[in-house]
């Protein structure tokens, strides 16, 4: 016997002691399925048979089955469920979840409950407990379907049982295995010739009745049409459109999901008593003109309308006012209301319409939702939602949607067929800008990224990065990239430094990267830059600050858009926008306030102190007094002194303005419709070299085989001649741009800081060897790991950016690089 | 770090003696801030000149057990402070109590001291030592572009004795660097009144030099205070003026006019929108007429810092029950905002830049919709009339903006607009009668026409 049971729903077993529910729960769900209450006893009290705790174990099973339902999870209740009250809880628990509720009965005969309870030391009840149950069921049981259970199958002797076979069925809105491309057409409202219209537009092949009416159109290959419902009402052809959609529908050429007028039309033809408005009677006054079997089958057709769709595998959902993630592919009165009528707060607005509540712009789902039912002048993605419904009776348009081509295409209206109570235009100032969510960022936090798979945020990693997003950073709608931190190579082994190009190239090496570039590494300001051709633009730090107000910013961007335009670089990379990542020199021109509170007065103090103290020494040591190598190491600090002054007065210049300030991009992030980490580094370095003048400072690179000692020798040369000059040092990199080893990504570069560099972070003093000893147990373990995480986060930012996602999903990853740079890894590395 | 000290007294190498360390060898402590080194550059009848050197391990600053630092680019090894004054009082101990087997009559004696110090926060130095006896040289070192740096190069001269000297030095120089190494706990109030006898009850600057001595540790720097007062028959209260408050802050008559509108609205349940340090939720929970109150800040630290100050692990259950303390961002949208009578921005609004107000704007008007919102922001025109505050310059350094009223109009009269909510504009403070008041507040009502 087939008991067929929704793919989703709540399954409630009636049946008395000892009718054999656990038994049959055991043989057809999973263990983790099925909810008992004896379970939930024993889990709160220790006893399964402790009666007194049955109302703490209800509520435990309760708010579990509630989170199983939330989770899209079939589950089924092990309990007697006997008393009406009882199954009543559940059938409300299954609707405040929107799924429906099953019952399966266990009508077993008296004697084969008893029997089975005497087999069972723990159920020393008697049998008045049985024959209890087994009056109250039967009581129940012609009353189930009322109760609300969508299905009720009753099980009535051991037979039975032992043949059921549980069958899940698909849900009517259940379409995931319609793949498509489909094209989604909004509100049509009898507007029958404008439909015809688009649909020619759309390839389709219409087909015509004896008498000239089109009674179907046929898509073109593959193809499917579907209607985001509101066919009828207010339009001169409400039946023009019905026949020809039907017969779409029948034929298989289209799906269609109920609007708010097809229901309300059916009440109306039913006899029921609407109240004639919106256009119902324009409807009714065709349709009386039509036999009567086609307003049955009118009837039939909207009758049998599901309010929304699941397609393409759970990635397109089409309903009538747009649905929420939670009630996608879910079935109650309240989904269907949702789908129908939108989210209304109960208020109306000047003309008496229903406001209705703005959920797209909190929807975070993954799937797109298509829909129409609130007449808008331009079709506008809203956090991957858009709304179909471009008021072709009220004289606007018609608009299909080719999936998953996102390609929109429209008729004109061929005049206004309804005036609009409301006007069509929606003053601008009106409209809110994609709007972020607190819970777009806060709490425990997963991201997926294409690179990487999830990485995860922890609550308090957010709540650091929520205060300085929300009171440093640039508005989040230009804040499109957070750079990643950079690890230092392996720490050397070699007597006199802490950092060496060798173990660069050897880990590269290892890691099976043959080819590498050495990139001179400029010490200034990690600078991110957006330029738009048309003007605008941010210049930002690595934490999303801006560098500039904005007069100073608006300049540095003229400049920077300027040369991009001589060296004919939109053209070229097919783009009106360029996100670069670069370095803003010199030093002092973000950091002078760091430099006088912090380097500088350390650097005046040092040779201030050791100073005066080599002079006291001397005169000590003159008179004779053996002051043994005190004097020589003082000597030798004031040496590291000296070294150390130099080395940050080399990265400090003269600026006024923007007069002495430059640029040295190495990176091109995105532009319009691309990013280029599949691009090498020559490539970059070659287009952002074609930006020259006075704003750029070029990028001196070499390229090393890190198998090849010659090359790698000179690579080492390389970067001593650089730090000898006074350089920072150099950034190794994967010559091919985005590389993947065998444990996943490589690192994206290592840096190799100089001998003198790197006084100016671990002070002065630490080339002396016993300072040394100690700093090269430095661990290097949590940096790497985080400079991988906050690649692939940064990345999967700008893939987001340039597929064009809502706000929220770019807003994700940059915030998530920003949170976990609140991780205490050590600022020196 | 590095400090000498010169007498001319005859014959000055008594010094030695005092000091109880042999002139012709130098001599190598080993104490808890680091190696002292004592050694004399000169050491004969006309003049003797003792040094003190410390040398302290820059990598354990950093690194070490119990380091307060994370930089290891810092001015400690080289700034005379409370690093060098530990070293002092180690070694030093005997000639700082003034005791002296062979000279006590020179230990007794005032003597021709010159002390320098080459590298010490300068800033207060002669304001400090002047009132002492000491006649000050300063001479500031440069940083690399030229401009004074906060160190110098400071010189004393005086005729003291050595142990005045001493203890002006173990007290002082801590005082001027304006930290210590280690963390300041009650016996700190004894040492500083051991040292401070005799000299810092009568001390101009006593207050200052208590407080920074004691790092501003409130607690500490009262019981220091009253205890020197025992000491030196000085009525407390005059010592303790720097504590006072001034009689009603500009603060406190903020909270007033707030509460005083939140009243007039009837509002029962409140959001305090950037409730920082819980200054006005402490006010709010004092009327038991806010039966629901939510205190709302970006900052995690700030709310823990309120929860701490409103003893909220100690309220009752029916006092807790009616706060909430949770961060937020007023540039994200929050719903759990939604649903409460009025909304306070008591002084947040100017902490934002202003290409983010219509976040702001949607988050409290939109999303949270409050019946009531109060907004306050200084008015800058009235800043013309605050003595201390050069012109052009905000009243605090985080501020993005300050309004006139007509600025500040101008976006409350906007947002009304927008909003459908209507606007009033309120004074807080005295005001003047061209500048206005200090303070500003718009009170926006729902709906109202």
């Amino acid at each position: 016997m087939e008991l067929k049971i929704p793919d989703l729903c709540l399954v409630v077993l009636v049946g008395a002691s000892g009718s054999g529910k656990s038994t049959f729960a055991r043989r057809h769900f999973l263990p983790t399925q099925v909810l008992s209450s004896d379970f939930f006893r024993g889990l709160v009290a220790d006893d399964e048979n402790d009666q007194s705790a049955s109302a703490a174990a209800f509520e435990a099973l309760h708010f579990v089955a509630g989170k199983r339902l939330d989770a899209g999870r079939t589950t089924v209740v092990d309990a007697t469920n006997v008393q009406r009250a009882d199954r009543a809880h559940l059938v409300e628990l299954a609707r405040e979840h929107n799924v429906l509720p099953v019952a399966i009965v266990l009508d077993l005969p008296e004697e084969v409950c008893l029997a089975r309870n005497a087999s069972r030391p723990d159920r020393d009840f008697g049998p008045h407990v049985v024959r209890r149950h087994r009056a109250a069921l039967r009581k129940s049981l012609k009353h189930l379907g009322k109760e609300g259970f969508k299905r009720v199958h009753v099980l009535r002797s051991q037979a039975e049982v032992d043949d059921a076979v549980i069958v899940p069925e698909r849900l009517l809105n259940d379409l995931r295995h319609e793949t498509g491309p489909f094209d989604v057409i909004g509100d049509v409202h009898g507007c029958r010739a404008e439909l015809e219209e688009l649909l020619v537009a759309l390839g389709y092949a219409l087909v015509r009745d004896d008498e000239g009416r089109p009674v179907d159109a046929v898509p073109p290959a593959g193809r499917r049409a579907a209607f985001v419902g509101d066919l009828v009402d207010r339009g001169p052809d409400t039946p023009g459109v019905l026949r020809l959609v039907m017969g779409m529908v029948e034929a298989g050429h289209a799906f269609a999901v109920c609007g708010n007028h097809e229901q309300k039309l059916v009440r109306a033809l039913r006899g029921r008593n609407v109240q004639v408005t919106h256009g119902l009677a324009e409807s009714l006054a065709q349709l009386a003109a039509e036999p009567e079997e086609f307003r049955e089958r009118v009837v039939r057709f909207c009758d049998g309308l599901v309010a929304h769709y699941v397609l393409d595998g759970g990635d397109l959902v089409i309903a009538h006012a747009g649905l929420p993630e939670r009630y996608h592919g879910r079935a109650s009165a309240r989904v269907r209301g949702f789908a129908l009528y939108g989210d209304t707060t109960g208020e109306t607005d000047e003309y008496g319409l229903p406001v209705r509540y703005p959920w797209a712009a909190e929807y975070r789902g993954k799937a797109t939702v298509l829909y129409g039912h609130t007449p808008t002048p331009q079709v506008e993605w809203i956090n991957n939602t858009l709304c179909l419904d471009t008021g072709v009776v009220f004289g606007g348009r018609l608009t299909a949607l080719r999936y998953p081509e996102r390609e929109v295409v429209s008729v004109d209206a061929h005049e206004v067929w309804y005036e609009p109570v409301r006007p069509l235009v929606v003053p601008e100032a009106e409209r809110e800008p994609d709007v972020l969510a607190l819970s777009d960022v806060t709490g425990r936090r997963f991201v997926e990224t294409a690179h990487r798979g999830r990485i995860g945020i922890r609550p308090e990693q957010a709540a650091s990065a929520l205060e300085v997003m929300s009171r440093f950073a640039i508005d989040p709608h230009h804040l499109l990239y957070l750079p990643p931190t950079m690890a230092p190579t392996a720490t050397s082994q070699r007597p006199d430094v802490l950092e060496h190009p060798e173990d660069a190239f050897a880990e590269y090496r290892g890691a099976g990267v043959r080819e590498v570039i050495c990139e001179e590494k400029h010490m200034g300001s990690r600078a991110v830059v957006l330029v738009r051709e048309d003007g605008g633009g941010v210049v930002h730090t690595r934490t999303g600050r801006a560098f500039f107000d904005p007069p100073l910013a608006d300049e540095l961007l003229a400049g920077v858009r300027a040369e991009v335009t001589r060296a004919g670089l939109w053209d070229e990379l097919d783009t009106d926008w360029l996100l670069l990542d670069a370095e803003l020199l010199p030093w002092n021109a973000k950091a002078a306030g760091l430099i006088k509170e912090q380097y500088a007065s350390v650097g005046a103090a040092a040779a201030g102190a050791l100073g005066v103290a080599v002079d006291v020494l001397a005169r000590a040591a003159e008179r004779g007094v053996d002051v043994g190598d005190l004097l020589g190491r003082t000597r030798g600090r004031l040496a590291n002194a000296t070294g150390y002054r130099d080395a940050f007065r080399r990265y400090v210049r003269p600026t006024d303005g923007l007069s002495g300030v430059t640029l040295a991009p190495f990176q091109l992030l995105a532009a319009r419709g691309r990013t280029f980490h599949d691009r090498d580094h020559l490539w970059h370095l070659d287009v952002l070299g074609r930006l020259r003048g006075e704003l750029f400072t070029p990028t001196r690179h070499l390229v090393v085989d890190t198998t090849d000692d010659e090359q790698v020798a000179a690579g080492i040369r390389w970067w001593e001649d650089l730090t000898a000059a006074g350089g920072e040092g150099m950034v190794v990199k994967p010559l091919a741009n985005l590389v993947r080893g065998e444990r996943g990504l490589v690192q994206p570069g290592v840096k190799v800081r100089g001998r003198e560099y790197l006084r100016i972070i671990y002070g002065p003093d630490y080339t002396e060897p016993e300072n040394l000893e100690r700093l090269r147990k430095r661990a290097l373990g949590a940096k790497r790991a985080l400079a991988i995480r906050e690649y692939a986060l940064g990345l999967e930012a700008l893939e987001r950016v340039v597929r064009d996602e809502p706000l929220w999903r770019v807003h994700e990853c940059v915030f998530a690089v920003l949170a976990l740079e609140s991780e205490p890894v050590d600022p020196r590395l | 770090m590095l400090l000498t000290l010169t007498t001319t007294h005859r014959p000055a190498t008594a010094l030695s003696h005092l000091l109880h360390k042999h002139p012709d060898r130098a001599q190598s402590f080993s104490t808890s801030s680091g190696t002292a080194h004592v050694f004399y550059p000169r050491a004969d009848e006309e003049e003797c000149t003792v040094a003190l050197l410390l040398e302290v391990d820059p990598v354990a600053l950093v690194r070490g057990p119990g380091s307060t630092l994370t930089q290891y680019v810092n001015d400690r090894p080289y700034v005379a402070g409370s690093l060098l004054t530990v070293a002092l009082g180690s070694v030093f101990r005997t000639a700082l109590n003034g005791r002296s087997k062979s000279h006590a009559d020179v230990a007794a004696t005032p003597i021709p001291l010159t002390v320098r110090v080459p590298v010490l926060p300068h800033r207060l130095v002669e304001r400090l030592f002047t009132p002492l006896g000491w006649t000050a040289h300063v001479t500031p070192l440069p940083l690399d572009d030229g401009e004074d740096s906060r160190y110098a190069d400071v010189t004393l001269t005086g005729t003291l004795k050595l142990s005045d000297a001493l203890k002006h030095l173990y007290v002082l120089l801590p005082v001027l660097d304006g930290d210590k190494h280690y963390w300041v706990s009650e016996d700190e109030v004894d040492k500083l009144l051991r040292a401070g006898e005799g000299w810092l009850g009568t001390h101009p600057d006593r207050e200052l030099i208590t407080t920074r001595y004691l790092m501003r540790r409130r607690p500490l720097v009262q019981s220091a205070l009253a205890r020197l007062a025992d000491v030196e028959e000085v009525e407390p209260e005059e010592l303790d003026n720097a504590l006072v408050e001034p009689k009603v802050s500009l603060a406190a008559q903020r909270r007033d006019a707030i509460l005083d509108q939140l009243q007039r609205a009837g509002a029962r349940s409140v959001l305090d929108l950037g409730c920082g340090g819980g200054a006005l939720l402490r006010a709010l929970l004092e009327h038991p007429e806010f039966t629901r109150i939510q205190g709302v800040d970006v900052s995690a630290s700030a709310l823990a810092t309120a929860a701490r100050k409103l003893h909220v692990d100690r309220m009752s259950d029916r006092q807790r029950a009616r706060l909430t303390l949770r961060q937020s961002s007023l540039t994200y949208a929050d719903p759990d905002l939604k649903g409460y009578d009025a909304a306070v921005l008591m002084e947040v609004v100017e902490h934002l830049d202003p290409d983010r107000l219509p976040a702001l704007e949607h988050s409290v008007f939109a999303v949270a919709r409050p019946g009531t919102v109060l907004v306050t922001t200084p008015n800058v025109e009235y800043n013309a009339l605050f003595e201390t505050l050069p012109e052009g310059r905000h009243r605090h350094s985080d501020h993005r903006f300050e309004w006139t009223r007509a600025e500040f109009e101008e976006w409350t009269t906007g947002v009304a607009r927008r909003r459908g909510y209507t606007v009033r504009h309120l004074p807080i403070g005295p005001v003047d009668a061209e500048r206005g008041a200090p303070t500003q507040l718009a009170v926006f009502s729902l709906g109202e026409d």
